[in-house]
Order: structure tokens, then C-alpha cells, then sequence
């Protein structure tokens, strides 16, 4: 089985950082053309403004494509991180405006919007991880009984209707910046940082890394499999709760309808794009946040020459299936 | 012995026998009797022709694209480009509905067809994984879709048979709801009699085994991508005949209706098994869940909200997997 390969430990180092022209050299090549081009053609380019407005739209993709990695390392997937998103959006504003508590105005009302919507994703996704260690159901349908129900359970608690609000820590979440740069991206970075060295340094990482290579030589080998993936699925969902509050916070209002929809397919794009193999027993996190760069670039750069939204579909469909396919090609040679 | 690992976690050492495939299998056919009973009992028309009627029209379309999903999962592969494809053929053939019915169709369905072979070539070909590939097709379909239409539903025309595809009676009977007989009669012909449904089975189960015993595997599993894209352009067709409109945004999440559908049937997504015949029931299961909500708030007793129908139907996903899960391990 080639995939035993992750335990040895000449992967610990090298193939994570770009620069020592490891399987990430082509999606920091395919960044670069990018940039390179946006530079040349496009107005404003190099303006702050520009690299705000793509940083705050990449963010909540990142935070959430960071699970997906490890959720995908372990050969899994997880379909209900937009529903997971739905639910937290939709139970933060119910804290805090006090009806769900009945709880006045405050900054205990306010963290408590922070922590409990964040916590129920995670008990959500820890549901997922059970269903997939102990029934030992299949991820994609573990995770599709939440894809389908979650947004119901969002959408059942507002009754279907937007909440917009005014609160002043969400705002802060949304629009606030601390250093000059804002408050999500500074999230977004502690994220991809602290899952980068759990997968480089931590004894987890590298037991997710031989679940996903080959579970039944992990099981065998005394491996803890299903706390591994419990743990993982519950990661995923807790990202996912976070993701959820960074997007109402932005819109100052939480729509269950709309709130995650479609982000399972933008985060799963943003791993395959970023070098992490479907199949699991390898990950790549700073892979990943170059994925999403990819993709969110491209499609600032198709809006910014008036390509319509649906052209840049197909074009972003294409380079997709461009990238997983030259990595294959790479990765066979 | 009692082994630590699960069979599951070993697909390639051990499939599940016969008898545990029928126990998976009994699951929905189980569910779907109580569900239906429950409905008899509690409704007065739930029985009444109207309701089967519009029951069976509403739900072809669903069942057409779980009838392709069957197949594909079958295989091992899956293909999540059904729904966008559905929407582009609802809008390509709303548009030359005014030619007439058949230029209609065989526009939707030639749309279909075509995704599916983009689908079948990537991943035959190109050794692309189906997951990705058919993500991709599914952006793709949907923004030509958007394109073609400029963002807005396209209407059919009303001069032409078109919308008898959706709308229609053949013999007192939806014709839509003819056309998803045919089409799982069809199908399940085709697993069960043809040297092609032997190959798909084959392949699922263990593909490497099948290519060296010479089956055409490549050709086979892009004629299923090819078949499921079809059957996805007809539901597209009956979706625009239906209501009167192609619709570009329309068939988002029909892709996992499908596939829960699928494995509400009880066949396995690691492929080398399956029933068409199950996947119909599993359709059906979930579809009346809708129904059987709309009965209910007509009742009055009690108000659910439509949101509850896909809390319901994940809850009821849950429960058939479980129930699986638990009647496939009992026996030793």
C-alpha cells in the first residue's frame, strides 16, 4: 500500500513549506500568475482596500477548508459544515437579543453568543464523528443526515426569517481590526497555524494521517481510531461554528436560508486544489489556504474584468479539474 | 473469534453475504410501509386518487435522477453534477419548447447526455477522482445554465404538446410518472439481464478484479455517467414541462436527495451492490415524508413549518441507516 508512506518521517518536514519545491510549487505557481496578472491588468490592484475585500471573503472558506483537511486526511468528508454554519449563525442572535435566554443586553450575553453557538456546532460535528466511528457509517452519508437536517434545524429556530441586529462585539468580529488588519483574518491565520502544527508536530497529527492511510493497520498497531475521527469531525464542526459567526457578523444579520450555503463544495474545492488527496493519509493545510486563495482570486479577477458570475463558475469548474489533475500527473511520476 | 475490527472498515476483505444485503434492503421497504399505513390511517384522502396522482407526478423527476445515482454508486463512483445538469436541461428545453415536444426533449436530454460524457471521459481517461470531477461539472452546469438563461426562469411554450411531458395524463396515469416506470423497468432490466448491469456490479466490487478479467470497465463506467447525465436531462425536461419554466437555479441538494435516496434503498456507496427496485421505495420514503407533512398541517391540530421537511427527512435518513446498520450486523 503506497499510502503507508505518511508514516515515514521524511515527510515531517520539507514537503509542508512551498519554497523547498514541494507538491505545493504548482498552486504557488498558479498563485503567483495570478498576481502577477492582476498586477498588470488590473486597476487598484495593489491597493489594501483590494487585499482586505479578498482576505474577509476567503476567511470563513479557509476556516472551515482547515477542517476539511483533516476531516479529508483521515479518508473521510463532511457535508455539514455549511448546515453547522447555518445553525451557529442562527443561534447567536437568539443569545444575544435574549430569546432564547431571555438574557438583557451585555457583555455576558455577548460571550455566551460567542461560546454556546460555537459549542452546539462542535456537539453537531462530534455527532457526525460518532455515527462514523461507532456505526461505522459512511462519512459522505454520516454527514448528509446533518447536511439535510441542520439547515431545517437552523431555519425551525428563526422560523425562516433574517435576524439583522446591532451588536457591538459582533461588529467588532465582522469589521473590527486590530494592527490595521481585520479581526478574522487575524483568526483565520491562528487557525491555519495552530492546524499546521498539529498536523507537522503533534503525535494527533500524525495518527490522523495513518487512520487515513490505511485504518486497519492503524487499529491494528493499537491506534485509538474512532476517538481519532470523533476528534476530527468534532474540529470540523467547532471551525464550522466559528465560520457561522464571522458570517453573520460581517452581514450584521443571520439568515438561515443563506448563512454556509454550498460551503461544503468550496471547501472541499479548496482542499483538492490545495494537494490533499481525497482518499486520505495526506494533508496539507498551508495547501489549503493556498487553494482557497486560488479560487477566491480568480474570481475577484473574472468580476473585476465584468465576467459575469455564472461564466466564472465554469472557469473556476475548469481550473478545479486542471488542478487535481496535474497534481495526479506529479504525483505519478 | 471476535475481531476487533469491524468488516466495514475492510471493504476489499469482506462484502456483506446475501442474506444481510436482503436484511440492509428490508429497512426501507419496512419504513415505508409503516409511513404509509400511518398516512391511511390518519388522513382521509391520503388514498384518494388526487393525492397518489400528484404524489407519483411530483416525485418522477426525483426518481429519475436516484435511478442514475443507483447506477453510479453501483460502480463505486458517484456523481453530484445531477441536479445542475437537471437545471441546464430544464433551460435548454424550455427554450426550444416552442419547436415542439420532441425538440424539447431531446435538447434536455442531449444536454444531460453530454455532461455525462464529460463526466465519463474525466474520470475514465483522465483518472480523475468522481468526487471532484463531477463537483466540477456541477459548477460548470450551473453556470451555462445562468448564462444561457441570463439569470432568469425561461418559459415554455404553451402552443406546443410540451408541457404534457410534466402536466399530462397517458391512460388516466402521469405521463411523467410513465416515464419513471419505463425508465426503472428499464433499468432494472439492464442490471439484471445484460452482460452491462453484470460489469457495473463487477466493477464496484472490485474493479482492479474486473479489469483483468477483460470487462470493458472503462466503457462501461462512462456509459453509467453517460446514462445517469441522461436520465438527470430528462428529469430536467419534466422539471420545466411541470411548472411551465426552465429554471436555472432550480435542482441545488438534488444531487444528496438522491443519493440519500439511494442509500435509504440500502445500497451500499462502496458499490458492488444495489436493487433499483429499492432505490424507488427510497424515493418514495422520502417524498412522502413531504406529503405526509402537508396532510398534517392541513389537520390544523398542530402547524409545521415547511422547514420541518428536511428535519424530518434527515431524522428519517438517520433512522434507515441505523435500522441497516443494526438488522446487517445481527447476524454472525
Amino acid at each position: 500500500m503506497q499510502e503507508l508512506e505518511v508514516a515515514a518521517p521524511r515527510r515531517r518536514r520539507g514537503l509542508t513549506w512551498p519554497w523547498r519545491g514541494g507538491p505545493l510549487a504548482g498552486a504557488l505557481l498558479a498563485l503567483g500568475i495570478l498576481v502577477l496578472f492582476n498586477l498588470i491588468a488590473t486597476p487598484h490592484f495593489t491597493s489594501l482596500q483590494t487585499l482586505y475585500v479578498n482576505l474577509t471573503q476567503v476567511t470563513t472558506i479557509v476556516i472551515v477548508a482547515v477542517g476539511m483537511t483533516m476531516v479529508i486526511a483521515t479518508g473521510g468528508i463532511d457535508l455539514s459544515v455549511g448546515s453547522l454554519m447555518a445553525i451557529a449563525g442562527a443561534l447567536a442572535p437568539l443569545i444575544f437579543a435574549g430569546r432564547l435566554f431571555g438574557m438583557g443586553p451585555g457583555l455576558l450575553a455577548d460571550g455566551l453568543a460567542f461560546v454556546l453557538p460555537v459549542l452546539a456546532a462542535m456537539a453537531f460535528g462530534t455527532f457526525n464523528g460518532w455515527l462514523v466511528a461507532r456505526f461505522r457509517i459512511q462519512p459522505i452519508v454520516a454527514t448528509l443526515v446533518l447536511f439535510i437536517a441542520g439547515r431545517g434545524i437552523a431555519q425551525v429556530m428563526t422560523n425562516g426569517n433574517l435576524q439583522a441586529f446591532h451588536n457591538a462585539s459582533f461588529y467588532a468580529l465582522g469589521l473590527g481590526r486590530v494592527l490595521g488588519v481585520p479581526v478574522q483574518v487575524w483568526l483565520m491565520m491562528a487557525v491555519v497555524g495552530a492546524a499546521t502544527w498539529v498536523m507537522g508536530r503533534t503525535l494527533y497529527g500524525r495518527q490522523l494521517l495513518a487512520v487515513g492511510g490505511n485504518e486497519a493497520a492503524a487499529q491494528l498497531s493499537g491506534l485509538p481510531v474512532a476517538r481519532i475521527k470523533i476528534i476530527v469531525y468534532a474540529v470540523s464542526g467547532l471551525l464550522s461554528g466559528i465560520a457561522g459567526l464571522i458570517v453573520i457578523a460581517i452581514n450584521s444579520s443571520s439568515d438561515a436560508n443563506l448563512v454556509g450555503l454550498g460551503m461544503e463544495l468550496d471547501a472541499i474545492a479548496a482542499v483538492a486544489v490545495g494537494g490533499t488527496a481525497l482518499t486520505g493519509g495526506r494533508a496539507s493545510i498551508i495547501g489549503t489556504l493556498l487553494g482557497a486563495l486560488i479560487i477566491q482570486l480568480l474570481r475577484y479577477t473574472l468580476l473585476s474584468h465584468g465576467v459575469p458570475d455564472a461564466a466564472a463558475l465554469v472557469v473556476k469548474a475548469t481550473v478545479i479539474l486542471a488542478a487535481v489533475y496535474l497534481q495526479q500527473v506529479r504525483r505519478a511520476s | 473469534m471476535t475481531t476487533m475490527i469491524d468488516a466495514s472498515s475492510l471493504p476489499a476483505a469482506a462484502k456483506p453475504g446475501r442474506r444481510s444485503t436482503l436484511l440492509q434492503r428490508q429497512g426501507v421497504v419496512v419504513a415505508l410501509l409503516l409511513l404509509i399505513l400511518f398516512g391511511a390511517w390518519r388522513y382521509d384522502d391520503f388514498f384518494g386518487l388526487y393525492n397518489i396522482m400528484s404524489v407519483l407526478r411530483y416525485n418522477s423527476m426525483f426518481a429519475l435522477v436516484a435511478l442514475g445515482m443507483s447506477f453510479v454508486i453501483m460502480t463505486g463512483g458517484i456523481d453530484l453534477s445531477v441536479g445542475a445538469t437537471a437545471a441546464l436541461a430544464s433551460v435548454v428545453s424550455a427554450g426550444l419548447s416552442d419547436i415542439g415536444l420532441g425538440a424539447g426533449l431531446a435538447a434536455g436530454i442531449g444536454a444531460g447526455l453530454a455532461i455525462g460524457l464529460i463526466n465519463g471521459l474525466a474520470i475514465t481517461r483522465f483518472r480523475l477522482p468522481a468526487f471532484v470531477t463531477t463537483l466540477a461539472t456541477m459548477l460548470a452546469a450551473r453556470g451555462l445554465a445562468l448564462l444561457i438563461s441570463g439569470n432568469q426562469s425561461v418559459s415554455v411554450s404553451w402552443e406546443t404538446s410540451f408541457t404534457d411531458l410534466g402536466g399530462g395524463d397517458f391512460l388516466d396515469f402521469p405521463i411523467p410518472a410513465w416515464i419513471a416506470i419505463v425508465a426503472f423497468i428499464a433499468g432494472s432490466v439492464l442490471l439484471n439481464f445484460t452482460g452491462f448491469g453484470r460489469t457495473v456490479l463487477a466493477i464496484g466490487g472490485n474493479e482492479e478484479a474486473a479489469r483483468l478479467m477483460g470487462l470493458p470497465v472503462a466503457r462501461v463506467k462512462t456509459l453509467v455517467y453517460v446514462l445517469t447525465g441522461g436520465l438527470a436531462g430528462l428529469a430536467g425536461v419534466i422539471l420545466a414541462a411541470q411548472f411551465g419554466a426552465g429554471q436555472p437555479t432550480e435542482g441545488q441538494g438534488w444531487e444528496l436527495f438522491a443519493i440519500a435516496a439511494v442509500v435509504v434503498g440500502g445500497t451500499l456507496l462502496t458499490g458492488g451492490m444495489g436493487s433499483v427496485g429499492f432505490t424507488l421505495a427510497g424515493t418514495l420514503l422520502l417524498g412522502l415524508i413531504f406529503n405526509i407533512l402537508n396532510f398534517e398541517n392541513g389537520r390544523g391540530d398542530f402547524t409545521l413549518s415547511a422547514y420541518w421537511q428536511s428535519v424530518i427527512r434527515g431524522a428519517f435518513l438517520l433512522i434507515v441507516v441505523l435500522l441497516q446498520n443494526r438488522l446487517a450486523r445481527r447476524p454472525t
